[in-house]
């Protein structure tokens, strides 16, 4: 017979080893991505096999062969810029409308489909026009993320399928399901989505042992987000957090690319741009920001058109030329603090997130507006990795460090004349479920479209739809007597799902509210089996672990019932038990979940005389402690 | 605890073994349990009194949330996982309820049998009252620099907080019209307390 193993009743076992898989954690980042790991609490970023850069550009090539990522990818902008794509998280989860507002911003051609929605009424995803193919965000994104799960297993010498995946605390729950829609499209199973601020502070936070408030002020190449969080005792809890989704050290660039083309225009040049005109361009405007960093002024020459210009610019002009942007970072800064009703001064330690916080005057915006130096000990490019690695530690068993995050926009429907009443405000902690009640306008109202949106504008037409449903079968009634009862459940990742129900009558739907700009299921399985061969495989494999997992949990709890109450237990409950706990072993350490889930159950046919017996002593403790009278 | 209405015991779903139907996690075998109809003070072990110990309350807050917190249950089974997803749900909930008093106040009111004002079908009829948000509102919307609004919430939060002391002794002398009222006042407090930083933040982007 099988050798039991009893575990103390309230000590957790650890994973089994088979399930104690690596994670790593992935800053998928606008401009540049990181991926790192944890161990024992110390993170470190991977670095590509000559151990030289940890940071690899946002960057991907799509020249004839497989796709290339990383600072390979970059230097084609010079040859081949059509075929380049850079920034592409901005467009992550965006619909047309949005994109027509960064439109002019973007260094390649973004297609308009014919029609802009889909047969069901659901606006269409953007899609990129990149050389001859033509490719979605989220798949661009999925290549990046490929190729960082490449470098972490040829680090690591072994696969890699797990990760917490960092995203802007400001990202929707479209560009939310965009992320995690790439990651499975690149073989990552997603152990949590973490904000980026909050990463940051878990890195700063362990390391430094701090206790307080803390404000992250993290600005990307693409991305803004201000967060305040407490921290004591391990747990790093989200005061307030807000941002802007398109603000970052790109606006930076163009700023510069303009003040050139400007200056260029004054010199008599007629510049016609094209694509690769203006990556190249973009491209001498980050030069110039990122030597303006330490130096007082840079020159420039820039070969555009077939004339070459010569530029100098200074820190002075550079600084004027971000004042607006700078501003507007600190404007929201102000507000997350009135938000949390907190004071500048009482923030024990302002933390520096992303390479466009090297930039002076975002520096001293920041000093000036909290009075003090903010912190940059850990260098910003990889500080969001190492605590997305650190976070990734915690889920795998590895550390009892604890976040609590807060959803970042208001999540509301609409009502009656295009108002959003809000059903979750900006800043709850999450998870969260809440409901709210509602009532049919019109006398025999059957159906009623539930249209979810998002933001905190008081208009439906100026927040972001996230998307809608009809609830049907209302019976018929007069109006305002109906009650339709709509339950919005926010997950630990931020990402929401809505069902209604009719409550006089039970009728429901309930619907997992996929983001309409995500992809859809069917899209989904298309680009799975396109892209990859072991999707399948994977998907078998997830479904057998998850069976051993219940299995496992399925012994220990009988055998704490049985350590428990061993006076209840017969002599042939326990044979009987004990043979089907040592099928389910071996059904374990085979293959066939079938088998995993018929010995399961035979475990719970075996255990169930005992469990009742239980139950049965349980209840006659409890009248034997009571009056008649009180038992009724 | 020898709280006697909370002895009532149920079946653990993964041991089978009885389990005490307040219980977040089975005695037996350790699994987390599915979140019972608990009474938000009970939860965070407080007299039901309006009077909170907001930091007190916090403490345990974090202690609870770092044992039911999805990310405790990463590697454990889906079932698990929900169960902790909604526990932690419903743990945020009565935090998040508690520690605003408007929102507490509501809830103790409801939980007494009444409902507060201000509801579907229940119209603020306090002309006082009235009068006095149409003021401040006035008041608001002539301000025109960051020092007057800044000693508009000053007193408006002194106010708010005068009006909590009131709500206390409401409830604790079990007088709800009057506590009714009070809640209706603080959330006009509050809301004008919003609207003056509102106000602040978009001068100060002007």
């Amino acid at each position: 017979m099988a050798l039991l193993k009893i575990h103390e009743p309230g000590e957790t076992p650890l994973p089994h080893e088979e399930e104690r898989q690596i994670a790593v954690g992935i800053d998928l980042g606008t401009t540049n991505s990181v991926v790192a790991i944890s161990n024992s609490e110390k993170p470190e970023v991977l670095r590509d096999k000559s151990g030289g850069n940890a940071i690899v550009p946002s960057v991907v090539y799509y020249g004839d062969d497989a796709p290339v990522v990383g600072e390979a990818a970059r230097d084609q902008i010079n040859s081949d810029a059509s075929r380049v794509v850079s920034s592409v998280k901005r467009l992550m989860g965006r619909g047309l409308e949005d994109v027509k507002s960064v439109a002019g911003t973007l260094p390649y051609h973004v297609e308009v489909p014919e029609n802009s929605e889909t047969e069901n009424g659901e606006p269409m995803m953007v899609r990129l026009n990149v050389g001859k193919r033509v490719l979605t965000p989220v798949e661009v994104s999925a290549d990046i993320l490929r190729s960082l799960r490449t470098r972490a297993e040829e680090s690591l010498d072994q696969p890699v399928e797990k990760a917490v995946i960092t995203v802007p605390a400001y990202f929707d729950d479209g560009a939310r399901t965009a992320t995690k829609d790439a990651a499975k499209l690149a073989g990552i199973e997603v152990l949590r989505l973490v904000n980026e601020p909050t990463a940051a502070a878990l890195a700063y936070g362990l390391d430094n042992g701090a206790e307080g408030l803390y404000a992250v002020y993290d600005l990307g190449g693409g991305t803004f987000d201000i967060s305040l969080l407490k921290m004591q005792k391990g747990v790093f809890q989200v005061k307030a957090t807000g941002g802007d989704a398109a603000l970052g050290g790109d606006d930076f660039d163009h700023a510069i690319a303009e003040h050139l083309l400007a200056e260029r225009k004054d010199g008599g040049a007629t510049d016609d741009l094209d694509a690769s005109d203006a990556k190249r361009l973009l491209k001498a405007a980050r030069t110039v920001k990122e030597s303006l960093t330490d130096q007082d002024s840079i020159e420039v020459t820039v070969a555009l058109t077939g004339t070459e210009t010569k530029h100098t610019v200074t820190r002075e002009q550079f600084d004027a030329m971000i004042t607006k942007l700078v501003a507007r970072t600190t404007a929201i800064t102000e507000q997350v603090l009135d938000d949390a009703d907190i004071l500048p001064e009482d923030v024990k330690g302002v933390v520096l997130v992303g390479g466009s916080t090297r930039v002076p005057a975002v520096r001293k915006a920041v000093a000036d507006l909290f009075e003090q130096e903010p912190l940059s000990d850990i260098d910003p490019d990889e500080v969001v990795a190492l605590g997305a690695a650190l976070q990734a530690e915690a889920l795998t068993g590895g550390s009892d460090n604890l976040l609590l995050d807060v959803t970042p926009l208001s999540l509301g429907l609409e009502t009656m004349g295009g108002i959003v009443e809000k059903v979750i405000d900006r800043n709850t902690p999450i998870p969260v479920a809440k409901a709210q009640e509602f009532t049919t306008y019109q006398d025999g109202q059957s159906a009623m479209m539930i249209h979810v949106v998002q933001g905190e504008r008081e208009m439906v037409d100026q927040c972001r739809s996230l998307a809608r449903f009809v609830l049907t079968g209302i019976p018929s009634m007069a109006a305002g007597a109906a009650r339709i009862r709509v339950q919005f459940n926010v997950d630990a990742d931020g990402l929401l799902t809505v069902s209604a129900r009719e409550e006089t009558t039970g009728t429901e739907q309930e619907v997992a509210v996929k983001p309409t700009y995500g992809i859809n299921e069917t899209d989904m399985a298309t680009m799975l089996r396109d892209s990859m061969m072991h999707a399948r495989e994977d998907m078998e494999m997830r479904v057998l672990t998850e069976a051993r997992v219940e299995a496992r949990r399925n012994i220990l709890a009988v055998n704490a019932a049985m350590a428990a109450d061993k006076a209840l237990l017969t002599a042939e409950d326990e044979t009987n038990i004990n043979q089907a706990i040592g099928n389910l072993e071996t059904a374990m350490a085979g293959e066939d979940r079938d088998a995993i889930n018929d010995a399961a159950e035979a475990l719970e046919n075996a255990s169930r005389p005992f469990a009742e017996a239980r139950m049965d002593s349980r209840i006659r403790q409890a009248l034997a402690g009571q009056n008649v009278d009180e038992v009724n | 605890m020898s709280n006697t209405e909370q002895s009532a015991h149920k079946v653990c779903w993964s041991c089978k073994g009885p389990v005490e139907a307040s219980a977040l996690f089975c005695e037996t075998c350790n699994a987390i349990q599915a979140p019972g109809q608990l009474d938000h003070f009970t939860r965070f072990g407080l007299e039901k009194s309006f009077a909170v110990d907001v930091d007190a309350m916090e403490a345990t807050y974090l202690k609870q949330q770092q044992l039911l917190h999805p990310d405790r249950f990463a590697s454990k089974s889906g079932r698990e996982q929900a169960l902790s997803s909604q526990q932690a749900a419903s743990l945020n909930e009565a935090f998040e309820t508690l520690k605003n008093p408007v929102a507490r106040a509501h809830y103790m009111l409801r939980q007494a049998g009444h409902e507060p004002e201000g509801g579907e079908g229940h119209t603020v009829n306090d002309p006082e009252l009235l009068m006095e948000a149409m003021e401040m509102r006035e008041a608001l919307d002539d301000a025109a620099d960051k020092s007057t609004i800044d000693a508009m919430i000053k007193d408006t939060r002194k106010q708010a907080r005068a009006c909590e002391k009131d709500l206390e002794v409401a409830f604790d002398g079990h007088s709800y019209d009057a506590a009714k009222k009070l809640a209706t006042r603080l959330r006009y407090l509050m809301k004008m307390t919003e609207e003056a930083r509102a106000k602040k933040s978009r001068l100060a982007a002007a």
